[in-house]
């Protein structure tokens, strides 16, 4: 320390000491600055969302109003997302027919990219769930793991969706006119968007409530019902006892009753003995 | 019976006296019948008379679905593990891989999955038993429209009721048995209706499943139960309900030749056993077809049971829809008596509505012999249409039961026709009362307009569909005279008439006051055979006069 201190009125010792304060101070600030945002593709995303709000003021605005704040007709869109439009867009629900109980499932209006514009744009009027990328909602292809995702998937399917849509996924009836659909054919994509968002009459399961992994192990066991071959036989529609009773009484009963009379009407004469 | 005397004579005569036995079999049966008097018995009922019809044959059906359901239960119980006991599934259907589950469920899974021909003797089990129940309720029916359970014949008519009954609720206790999600779903419906139950609900409850629900026990008493207790009575009811059939021979339809004191027909040896025997393998084969072709209770599919898990479209299997649609269409009424005591009526009506609605068509020969006063034996059936009332009123019947069917399947009625579940629900509510009203008057109806066409056949003759000019230009349709034999078919019912209140005073002059009971008794004979409610038949001298001289048109 002595040489130090014999030193400290050497004349170039306040440059010293500036140069040291100045490292230090710019290293912590390299430090501790947020990271600048990537602003990369900021003049295509824009574009989207300009090309998304004219078609939104064609197809949409009359029911959600101009600005997607929500009219008589139709809820506000601020907050619901990109996830909320691909789905209710992509399955064809929205734009909507008509009025009712429930929007139904129909042909697409929109195609895809024109589907992304338009939800770039309602993501645009407030924060949102995302739509998912395929390594979000894709179950593993390998056989193993796939197994594994089918048989928790299952039970997870059993305590949070059978209870509306059945089972077997074939949908199921609410109060009023209002119905749970059938998931045959419902693209993995839509179905993690639909958990996540919950649809019309459909509970929302955020990732908070519902991780991602278990999303994608529902996933995995509807698409493991609606591809994976019945051992019994025919399925009649997986809908339970009910469907079960009418194919006993017509083509079991029926069956029989129509042999019955076959055999009656066919006879012999007794022979006296 | 008629032969019984000489059931000693044949036993009892002296070795010696016979005729050498002619070969080893005839040598064989002298030793058996030497034993078993087996001889006479076959000589008394092997010769036994049945008469033809297509509709006899619906008991039949019902005969060889429950041998069928014996052999498979069978089979079934020596690979089936009656226990709640928790184990994790490591079987060969993957999508249950590591699930805990119960054994009973286990096994069931293994069964279908691991036993050789276990799904198709599963499958083969549970249709036979849907299709057992279905020919049943049709035996059931074709004896009640034809009068079929008048004397002497009202025991055996209980009798089938019981097996009836029983054949629903042995349904029910199988279908509990896997532990699966539905059949879970099912005991939790019945427990919520027994603890509906004033004052001993929660008692029974307690009983039942040795403790709270769903426990531990349930499934080993419900295996006994649906095993051992009701097959063994129904086994029991069914021999003596055949044992009545040959003790009071079947019934026939009216026709020439065919009075109250014959049975025309064929021998059950060798005709019917070759008939029978015969129709038992086809009933067998369309029972192992239907179960070849289509999955019934897909148990891997619904998944284990747990009381926190259910799925929509739990239905119980058709026989006791009916029990589903009382309490789905049953407002949700629930009272509170005594301080804090609750009477959940919701449930408890309708399981109270239960056994009337089966009851009801169980009493109706014992109300029909009192309100006629006809105690007379019948063995001639009666056409639906010549008992308009009896008719009208067997088809109120099943009009009640299908409208409960569609209260208990409201969910995929609503899912299927686009409806509102609660406007069939609504629908169900309204209908319950009116619909069998509306039945019984169409039904009814149709009676009569039955009945006055085969008064009109009968005396003017079937409609040969040839048209005849006459010379002035008209035209008209020739009819041609039915056959001697189906003009005595058409009319030989008898057509009773209706009682009379006694007299107001008696022979001595007392004034005499009939009863509330004699009074409505008249009444309701009135409704059974009074004015309108039958046409009366052609007479003879009516049909004389028709025939007689002009052509008729």
């Amino acid at each position: 320390m002595k040489k130090l201190s014999a030193r400290r009125r050497h004349p170039l010792a306040a440059v010293v000491v500036l140069l040291l304060a100045l490292a230090a101070t710019g290293g912590l600030y390299a430090a501790f600055a947020p990271a600048e945002k990537a602003q990369a593709d900021s003049s295509s995303q824009s574009l989207a969302i300009d090309e998304g709000k004219k078609l939104f003021a064609v197809g949409c605005s009359s029911c959600h109003g101009l600005n997607g704040q929500g009219t008589s007709d139709g809820p506000s869109l601020v907050g619901v997302g990109s996830a909320a439009v691909d789905f209710q867009v992509a399955t064809g629900r929205m734009p909507a027919q008509q009025p009712g109980a429930q929007v139904p499932r129909k042909k697409t209006v929109y195609n895809q990219s024109e589907i992304d514009q338009l939800a770039a744009y309602v993501a645009s009027l407030g924060p949102g769930p995302v739509v998912p990328t395929p390594d979000q909602y894709q179950p593993s292809e390998d056989k193993v793991t796939n197994a594994e995702q089918v048989a928790k998937g299952g039970e997870l399917f059993r305590t949070n969706c059978a209870q509306c849509h059945n089972f077997a996924g074939k949908g199921g009836a609410l109060t009023d006119g209002k119905y749970a659909p059938s998931l045959e054919g419902v693209d993995s994509k839509h179905i993690y968007e639909a958990m996540q968002t919950g649809p019309q009459n459909m509970p929302s399961f955020p990732d908070t409530t519902m991780p991602e992994e278990q999303k994608r192990e529902i996933i995995a066991y509807v698409q493991n019902t609606n591809d994976a071959p019945n051992p019994g036989g025919l399925s009649l529609g997986s809908l339970g006892p009910f469907t079960e009773g009418l194919f006993s009484w017509i083509f079991g009963l029926g069956t029989l009753i129509v042999i019955a009379i076959w055999v009656a009407a066919h006879t012999t004469k007794a022979k006296k003995s | 019976m008629s032969t019984a005397s000489g059931t000693n004579s044949g036993a009892s005569k002296p070795a010696s006296t016979r005729a050498k036995p002619a070969n080893k079999a005839e040598a064989t049966a002298d030793w058996v019948d030497g034993r078993l008097g087996i001889y006479s018995l076959a000589k008394a009922n092997l010769r036994k008379i049945f008469p033809d019809h297509w509709s006899f044959m619906l008991g039949e059906i019902c005969l060889y679905s429950f041998v069928i359901i014996i052999l498979t239960g069978v089979y079934l119980t020596m690979f089936f593990k009656p226990s709640m006991a928790e184990t994790v599934y490591h079987g060969s259907y993957l999508p249950l891989n590591g699930i805990r589950m119960s054994e009973a469920y286990a096994s069931t899974v293994d069964i279908s999955f691991e036993i050789r021909g276990g799904l198709l003797i599963r499958q083969i089990h549970h249709w036979a038993a849907l299709v057992f129940v279905a020919a049943m309720f049709v035996h059931m029916m074709r004896v009640f429209f034809t009068g079929a359970f008048r004397k002497p014949r009202e025991i055996n008519w209980l009798f089938g009721f019981l097996l009836l009954c029983l054949g629903f609720f042995d349904g029910f206790f199988g279908y509990s048995l896997p532990d699966d999600l539905l059949s879970g779903t099912g005991i939790r419906f019945m427990e919520g209706a027994i603890l509906a139950v004033p004052l001993v609900g929660t008692y029974i409850q307690m009983f039942l499943f040795g403790g709270e629900f769903p426990g531990t026990d349930i499934i080993p008493r419900f295996f006994t139960i649906h095993v051992l207790l009701i097959p063994g009575i129904m086994l029991g009811l069914l021999v003596a309900h055949l044992i009545l059939v040959f003790y009071h021979k079947h019934t026939q339809w009216a026709g020439p030749g065919k009075s109250e004191k014959n049975v025309v027909g064929m021998p059950l040896m060798p005709v019917y056993m070759a008939k029978a025997g015969g129709f038992f393998f086809l009933v067998f084969g369309i029972i192992a077809a239907m179960s070849a072709i289509a999955t019934i209770n897909p148990v891997w599919a619904y998944g284990p049971y747990r009381p926190d898990q259910v799925s929509t479209d739990a239905q119980p299997d058709w026989y006791m829809g009916f029990a589903e649609g009382l309490i789905r269409f049953m407002p949700g009424w629930e009272i509170s008596v005594w301080g804090g005591h609750t009477l959940n009526l919701g449930v408890f009506i309708p399981l109270m509505l239960f056994p009337l609605v089966l009851v009801a068509i169980a009493v109706y020969p014992f109300i029909e012999s009192w309100v006629t006063g006809d105690k007379r034996e019948h063995h001639i059936l009666d056409r639906p249409r010549n008992a308009p009332v009896r008719t009208a009123l067997g088809a109120a019947w099943i009009s009640l039961y299908l409208v409960l069917l569609v209260g208990g399947g409201n969910d995929l009625f609503a899912t299927h026709l686009h409806m509102s579940i609660n406007t069939i629900t609504y629908m169900v509510r309204v209908g319950f009362f009116v619909v069998p009203v509306i039945t019984f008057f169409v039904a009814k109806r149709w009676c009569l307009g039955l009945q006055r066409r085969d008064k009109d056949k009968v005396l003017h003759g079937r409609e040969s569909g040839i048209i005849k000019r006459l010379p002035h230009g008209e035209f008209v349709e020739v009819h041609a005279a039915l056959s001697q034999d189906d003009l005595h078919t058409l009319t030989s019912h008898e057509q009773p008439e209706p009682l009379e209140l006694p007299a107001e005073t008696d022979e001595n002059g007392v004034a005499r006051k009939a009863g509330v009971v004699a009074k409505t008794r008249t009444k309701l004979s009135e409704g059974f055979y009074g004015e309108g409610n039958q046409i009366a038949k052609p007479t003879s001298e009516e049909y004389l006069e028709i025939t007689s001289g002009h052509g008729h048109h």
